[in-house]
C-alpha cells in the first residue's frame, strides 16, 4: 500500500529529472539567505552552474556548526512572518539550532510521515499513540501532524507517567506506538511489572536514536510487535526522511524530497554504493529553511539492491552519529555496536551504561550492564564467568578491551527520551 | 534417618559492592524477624554474592526479591566440629577420599558447637559419607528443598 504510489516509487530518468528540477529551486531559494550567497561566492560557484544531479558535489558544504552560528533566525529563506511553526534541535551540544516552517513545509512533512506510517501498513482508524516529547523536539508534533493526516486516531500520550501509557493502550485499543527504542524497553519492562500485557498493539516505530537488530529482536519479543526503523533529523523537518518497509531491510529514504550523498567524513569525497560513510542531505523541497550539502554526521551507505516493495533506493540502517562515535584507544566504536552485542547475550539484562575515563594516558571503557533475575544462580564463579563472557564477546564485536562490571537488576537510569548511556569522563585533559 | 534432611537451603543475593547493600539486606531480614545463622560475603571486584543461613528461608527469599535484589536458593551441608586439633581434618579427609570437591566454606559458631558449613559438587554423597564414617551432621530447619539436587 502506498500514501503517494506515484512519487514513492519513481526511478531512474524520471526521478533525475524531478531532482533536478527540485535542486534547482532549491538552490534558489538558499540564495535567499545572506550565509549561501556569501559561502557560493566563497566558493566561486552559482547555481546556475548547476547543470546535471553530479555537480552537486561541486557545491559547499553546510555543517552544524554553521546553523549554530545562524542562531536564531540566520537560515531562514522567507520573512518569519510566513514561518507558522518553530522546532528547535535537541541542542545536547552546545547552543540549539532553530528550524522554521512554512505552511506549505509542514504539509509536505505531514505527507513524508503519512507515506511511512501508510508503508508500515497503518491505514485509517488505527488507534496511533505517540509517546513522544511534544515540546520543541520535532518527533511530538511531526508524528501526530502525519497520523492525522492519513485519518489515524492519534493519542498525544507524550513521555512519561509509563503505567498510565500502558493503561491507554489497553483501554484505547492502541495498534501502533512511536516512541524511542529505549523508552519502548521501558514501557515493556513496566507493563511486566504490572503483569500486564498489550495485546493489541501490533506495530512500534522508533527513532530518533540509533538501535541494533538484537534491540529490535527483544523489544518483538517483549511488546509482541513488528518493529520498524524510522530516521529523521530537525534540519530535514524531523523524523519521516526514511523508514523501514516491511523488508525491514535498509530503509526508503524519499528520493523525491531529499537528494543523497555519502561521503568520507575525513577527506569530503563522494564514496559510491555499498561504501560506508557520512550521509550528506540536500532537501529538495524546504521552502523555510533550504540547505545545502548538510552533513548530518549519520554514517550509512547507499544500498546497490532493489527492494520488493518497489520505492526507491535504500540506505542501511543509521549505525550512529560521527558525533556519538567514540575513539577508544584509537579504535572507533559506536554505542549501538555495545547495546548489538549485550542484547545479544541471554545472561545479561538490556540496560547498560558506557563509562569513558582515561587512565594514566589510556583510554578505559567501562560498561555496566544489569544482572538478569533468572541467570543468578547463587554461585559466585558462575558469575565470573558471565562477565568473562559478556568481554569476550564485546572484543570480538568492537576489538578491543573493556572492563565489564554487573550491577543489580532496575538499578542503571531508564530513559524516556533519548537514551544517554555513554558519560565520557575524559574531559579536556589532553 | 533421611538424607535430605541434612540438605540446607542457603540464600544467595547477589550484591554490587558499594555501601549500604549489606544494611539495607541485614535491615530488611530484622524487619521480617528473620534470623541469620551464618553468613559470609564472597566478592570479585565489582559485585559479589551475599551467603546466608537463616531460619525462615522463603520468608527471606521473598522479602529480598520483593526489594529488588537477585536472590537465589543454593544448598549446603552443616557439619558439627568437635572443638578439639584435628577436626577439620577429619572433615576434609573423609570428602577427599569420596572425591568430593569443596567449593566453598565457612563456620559458624551454634549454641552448642561450631558448624562447618560446606558447599560441595555432591550434596547428597557428601552427606552420606560423613554420616558413615561417624561425623555428626547438623540439620537446620529450612523446609523442602525446592531446589535441584546434586
Amino acid at each position: 500500500m502506498f500514501w503517494n504510489e506515484k512519487m514513492e516509487t519513481l526511478q531512474g530518468k524520471d526521478l533525475e529529472a524531478l531532482q533536478l528540477k527540485r535542486l534547482k529551486w532549491s538552490l534558489g531559494q538558499a540564495m535567499k539567505v545572506p550565509f549561501y550567497r556569501s559561502r557560493f561566492r566563497d566558493a566561486g560557484i552559482r547555481p546556475a552552474d548547476v547543470k546535471s544531479l553530479d555537480d552537486v558535489g561541486k557545491l559547499p558544504f553546510t555543517s552544524k556548526k554553521d546553523l549554530r552560528e545562524g542562531y536564531p533566525f540566520g537560515f531562514l529563506a522567507v520573512p518569519r512572518e510566513k514561518v507558522i511553526r518553530i522546532h528547535t534541535t535537541s541542542g545536547t551540544t552546545g547552543k540549539p539550532t532553530v528550524v522554521g516552517y512554512t505552511k506549505r513545509d509542514l504539509a509536505r512533512w505531514a505527507e513524508l510521515i503519512a507515506r511511512n506510517m501508510t508503508m508500515v501498513g497503518l491505514r485509517e482508524g488505527d488507534v496511533f499513540q505517540n509517546a513522544v516529547n511534544y515540546g520543541l523536539f520535532t518527533g511530538g508534533l511531526g508524528f501526530h501532524s502525519g497520523a492525522e493526516l492519513m485519518g489515524l486516531t492519534v493519542v498525544p500520550a507524550g513521555t512519561g507517567n509509563t503505567r498510565r501509557q500502558i493503561e491507554m493502550i489497553n483501554d484505547f485499543g492502541v495498534s501502533a506506538i512511536h516512541c524511542t527504542p529505549s523508552y519502548a524497553m521501558h514501557i515493556a519492562e513496566v507493563a511486566e511489572e504490572m503483569g500486564t500485557t498489550m495485546p493489541t498493539l501490533k506495530i512500534g516505530l522508533f527513532g530518533a536514536e540509533p538501535w541494533s537488530e538484537s534491540m529490535r529482536a527483544e523489544l518483538q519479543r517483549k511488546l509482541d510487535l513488528s518493529a520498524f526503523d524510522s530516521y529523521g533529523l530537525s534540519e530535514m523537518y524531523g523524523p519521516g526522511v526514511a523508514f523501514e518497509c516491511p523488508e525491514k531491510d535498509g530503509l526508503h529514504i524519499w528520493h523525491d524530497s531529499y537528494l543523497v550523498e555519502i561521503i568520507d567524513p575525513k577527506t569530503g569525497e563522494t564514496l559510491g554504493p555499498e561504501e560506508r560513510g557520512e550521509m550528506v542531505i540536500t532537501p529538495l523541497v524546504k521552502e523555510a529553511m533550504p540547505l545545502v550539502r548538510y552533513r548530518t554526521g549519520d554514517m550509512t551507505m547507499l544500498r546497490e539492491d532493489g527492494c520488493s516493495c518497489g520505492r526507491g533506493q535504500k540506505i542501511s540502517r543509521i549505525l550512529g552519529r560521527a558525533d556519538d562515535m567514540l575513539v577508544i584507544r584509537g579504535i572507533n566504536v559506536f554505542p549501538s555496536q555495545i547495546e548489538h552485542v549485550l542484547l545479544g547475550l541471554p545472561e545479561v539484562g538490556d540496560h547498560f551504561m558506557v563509562y569513558v575515563d582515561r587512565m594514566n594516558y589510556l583510554d578505559e571503557l567501562t560498561i555496566e550492564v544489569e544482572m538478569k533475575r533468572e541467570t543468578f544462580s547463587g554461585e559466585l564463579s558462575d558469575l565470573a564467568r558471565i562477565q568473562k563472557r559478556v568481554t569476550a564477546a564485546l572484543r570480538d564485536v568492537l576489538g578491543i578491551r573493556t572492563a565489564v562490571k554487573l550491577v543489580e537488576p532496575g538499578s542503571l537510569p531508564r530513559f524516556e527520551g533519548k537514551a544517554k548511556r555513554v558519560v565520557d569522563r575524559r574531559g579536556g585533559l589532553f | 534417618m533421611d538424607t535430605e534432611e541434612f540438605v540446607i537451603r542457603q540464600i544467595s543475593v547477589f550484591s554490587e559492592n558499594k555501601p549500604g547493600r549489606l544494611a539495607a539486606m541485614a535491615r530488611a531480614l530484622q524487619e521480617e524477624q528473620v534470623n541469620i545463622l551464618a553468613f559470609s560475603i564472597a566478592e570479585a571486584g565489582e559485585f559479589g554474592v551475599v551467603r546466608a543461613l537463616v531460619d525462615q528461608p522463603d520468608k527471606a527469599y521473598k522479602k529480598l526479591s520483593g526489594m529488588g535484589f537477585v536472590v537465589s536458593f543454593t544448598e549446603v551441608i552443616g557439619v558439627k566440629m568437635r572443638d578439639e586439633p584435628g577436626g577439620l581434618y577429619e572433615v576434609a579427609r573423609i570428602l577427599g577420599e569420596a572425591k568430593i570437591n569443596i567449593e566453598y566454606s565457612y563456620a559458624y559458631s551454634g549454641k552448642e558447637m561450631a558448624v562447618l558449613i560446606l558447599r560441595v559438587d555432591n550434596t547428597r554423597e557428601a552427606i552420606k559419607q560423613i554420616r558413615a564414617h561417624g561425623g555428626e551432621m547438623a540439620r537446620i530447619p529450612s523446609g523442602p528443598s525446592p531446589v535441584k539436587g546434586r
